[in-house]
């Protein structure tokens, strides 16, 4: 039986970090803008999708994963530019409607591109089960939250420690004060797009082993993200991980102890608890909204 | 672009100057289509609109039919039965089609349904659901296989494998829910019995869980998954990082070789039902459907360079069934097309051998699945 509980976690495991991977976007992007980046899942496609391409054009993985993240980083840039930049007078609920319309656009393109079938990528360190106490796990499911971990910690020293990350927090925080002292806002708002898109296109390249490819991938790796990022606190990419690992197992565990039919419901339901409880999430920072 | 062609038709027959009488003969026989090409079922109607304007420029080039042209009036519904059903009447009522093939989904299908019905127009649905034939209506024909024939041909495998406790996993999608309603429905009738049930998200990343459960239910001795697409690969990538043994069986839903490139060396044993299209080289020389399957699989790929999918041959089989049908009736008098389509008789389609009846409207027995192993990463007849 222990076996079986252990499974059970390991498996929440692995659905918890594909979702923390896509959660960390959503939290940078909300860091500096203070939107919602419904394109956020486009993004783990593009990651995803262009290393297959790459990778079976002949390209060896590590520099596919490169040019996938620059990839994703082009679309990010282009997206703030053409689209969310010229809007900027706009309300936030206008500037959501067009992340909307840009996702929709990045899977059309995608579609015509990649094609609309599915494709795997091969697993970055084999495929060798590691075994713990009668349950396994693949290699591919510790890299993801090894990486996971990685963004957090790069994150925390880019936004706490460097000047530029600095300017980020501070453009969010208050737009017009930023631009007195002296930021360039417009470009830290394009930076803000492109940090994201590379976060999430690296993302959706370590998980493609697992979750498998194809252009709607997004879809659900963007809604599952969304929440996670809900739960740990929008804005706290350590509170998005934590939110994305605490949805994965709940899942599993749901799956595993109340019916796999009521799977998606259970989780679903604590959280709004959760949320209830502290609307912030769980990592969120108290605000004062002035009046 | 159709004015045009009207005009060059009329200043074809003009030069010909043929005899006034036989102006109304010599117009195109209609065949109407309303087909999901983009859309989430694209998969299912871009091969199917692909095989139409294939088979109709062919026919054409042999001279047509009844001494008259084919021609095709397709509209893309995007799997939405709103526009299917609007499509349906545009069909019927302004370009006066002379019969309908396809309805791509379940969905489109069952709101075309009633228009045929009132218009009174042979109407042969491309979709899978069993209710689009049961009970039979006068004018819906179908042609790809059931849900509960796929069931059954696995049940049918199993009892010869002396497997009888299974655990089944189905998508919650509309697919592997019909799936389950039939699997548990013709379960008993094989003395198969079900000792877990679980399901899972078609985008799941990991279902490591459900397969947990299944593997540890008392006595199972198989695994029979109902989904399409990319959860079944998913399924049978987790099966073997748990080192799962028990027999795995797949529905015919994933029959494709991107599901052996996605699932990877797990896939080696796997077991499912699918139509003798897919393994046309494989079939012995004897066999019936292979002349058939080998033409069609080569025009195909010798046209649009890609490799046949079933549901480009369930059109196949939808437009030659029609062909017959006016060939034997003489006329493409509706009424008596749609009776010379109910007494169809041993027609050899890509989905098997087609006997219509008044009660049977799909016409196909179990013969029309083959059972195929994947081994050495490829299809394979299962003995």
């Amino acid at each position: 039986m222990l076996s079986q509980t252990v499974q059970f976690l390991l498996s929440g495991l692995t659905s918890g970090a594909i979702y923390a991977l896509s959660a960390i976007g959503f939290s940078v992007i909300y860091n500096t803008s203070g939107v919602i980046n419904f394109a956020q899942g486009e993004f783990i496609m593009i990651g995803g999708v262009a290393s297959v391409m790459l990778v079976s054009a002949g390209a060896p993985l590590p520099l596919a994963v490169a040019l996938a993240v620059l990839l994703s980083a082009l679309a990010g840039l282009l997206l703030e530019k053409l689209a969310i930049e010229r809007a900027r007078n706009a309300s936030q609920a206008s500037l959501i409607i067009i992340t909307i319309g840009g996702s929709i656009f990045l899977q059309g393109v995608a579609q015509v591109v990649f094609g609309r079938g599915q494709r795997a990528l091969p697993p970055f360190l084999g495929d060798e089960r590691i075994r713990i106490a009668g349950a396994s796990l693949l290699p591919q499911s510790g890299l993801m939250v090894l990486t996971g971990a990685a963004l957090v910690a790069a994150l925390a020293w880019f936004f706490g420690a460097t000047r530029l990350g600095k300017a980020l927090l501070a453009t969010s925080h208050n737009r017009l004060a930023a631009q007195l002292v002296g930021i360039d806002v417009r470009a830290i708002l394009a930076l803000g797009f492109v940090l994201s898109a590379a976060i999430g296109a690296l993302g959706g390249a370590v998980a493609a082993p697992i979750t498998l490819t194809s252009s709607d991938v997004g879809v659900m790796l963007g809604l599952k993200g969304f929440v996670a990022a809900t739960l740990g606190g929008l804005g706290n990419a350590m509170g998005a991980v934590a939110g994305g690992l605490l949805l994965g197992v709940l899942e599993a565990l749901a799956a595993g102890y109340v019916s796999s039919a009521y799977k998606d419901a259970v989780p679903f339901v604590l959280i709004l608890a959760i949320l209830f409880v502290r609307p912030r999430g769980l990592f969120g920072a108290r605000v004062t909204e002035r009046v | 672009m159709r004015k045009l062609l009207l005009a060059c038709a009329a200043g074809f027959s003009a030069a010909l100057a043929l005899p006034a009488r036989a102006a109304p003969q010599s117009a195109p026989i209609k065949i109407g289509a309303s087909l999901s090409v983009t859309g989430v079922a694209s998969f299912l109607g871009d091969p199917e609109l692909k095989t139409l304007q294939l088979y109709v420029e062919q026919l054409n080039a042999k001279g047509g039919l009844l001494g008259r042209k084919l021609e095709l009036v397709s509209y893309d519904d995007a799997a939405d039965p709103t526009k299917a059903n609007s499509f349906a009447k545009r069909l019927i009522e302004e370009d006066k089609v002379d019969l309908i093939v396809g309805g791509t989904t379940s969905g489109a299908t069952m709101a075309i349904i009633p228009l045929v019905e009132k218009a009174e127009i042979p109407f042969i649905s491309l979709a899978g659901a069993v209710a689009i034939v049961e009970p039979p209506k006068k004018w819906v024909f179908k042609t790809p296989h059931t849900d509960r024939m796929a069931a059954e041909k696995v049940f049918e495998d199993m009892k010869k494998r002396k497997l009888d406790k299974v655990g089944l996993l189905s998508e919650n999608s509309a697919f592997g829910q019909s799936g389950k309603k039939e699997t548990l429905g013709v379960a008993p009738k094989y003395g198969i019995t079900i000792v877990a049930d679980e399901s899972y998200g078609p985008k799941d990343p990991d279902i490591t869980t459900q397969l947990t459960k299944i593997k540890n239910a008392p006595g199972v001795q198989a695994i029979l998954v109902f989904g399409l697409g990319q959860g079944p690969a998913v399924v049978t990538r987790n099966y073997g990082q748990l080192g799962m043994t028990l027999p795995l069986y797949q529905s015919h839903g994933v029959a494709s070789e991107e599901f052996i490139k996605l699932a990877g060396k797990a896939s080696e044993g796997v077991r499912l039902p699918a139509s003798a299209l897919l393994v046309a080289g494989l079939l012995p020389d004897g066999d019936p459907q292979k002349p058939v399957v080998t033409a069609y699989a080569k025009a195909y790929a010798a046209r649009y360079g890609s490799a046949v999918s079933t549901f480009g041959g369930h059109a196949y089989d939808g437009l030659m069934l029609a062909v017959e049908a006016i060939k034997r009736a003489g006329t493409t008098d509706k009424a008596k097309v749609r009776d010379a389509l109910e007494q169809t008789k041993g027609f050899i389609g890509t989905g098997g051998v087609v006997n219509l009846s008044a009660t049977d409207h799909l016409g196909l027995d179990l013969t029309a699945f083959r059972m195929l192993e994947i081994r050495n990463g490829t299809w394979a007849l299962a003995k």
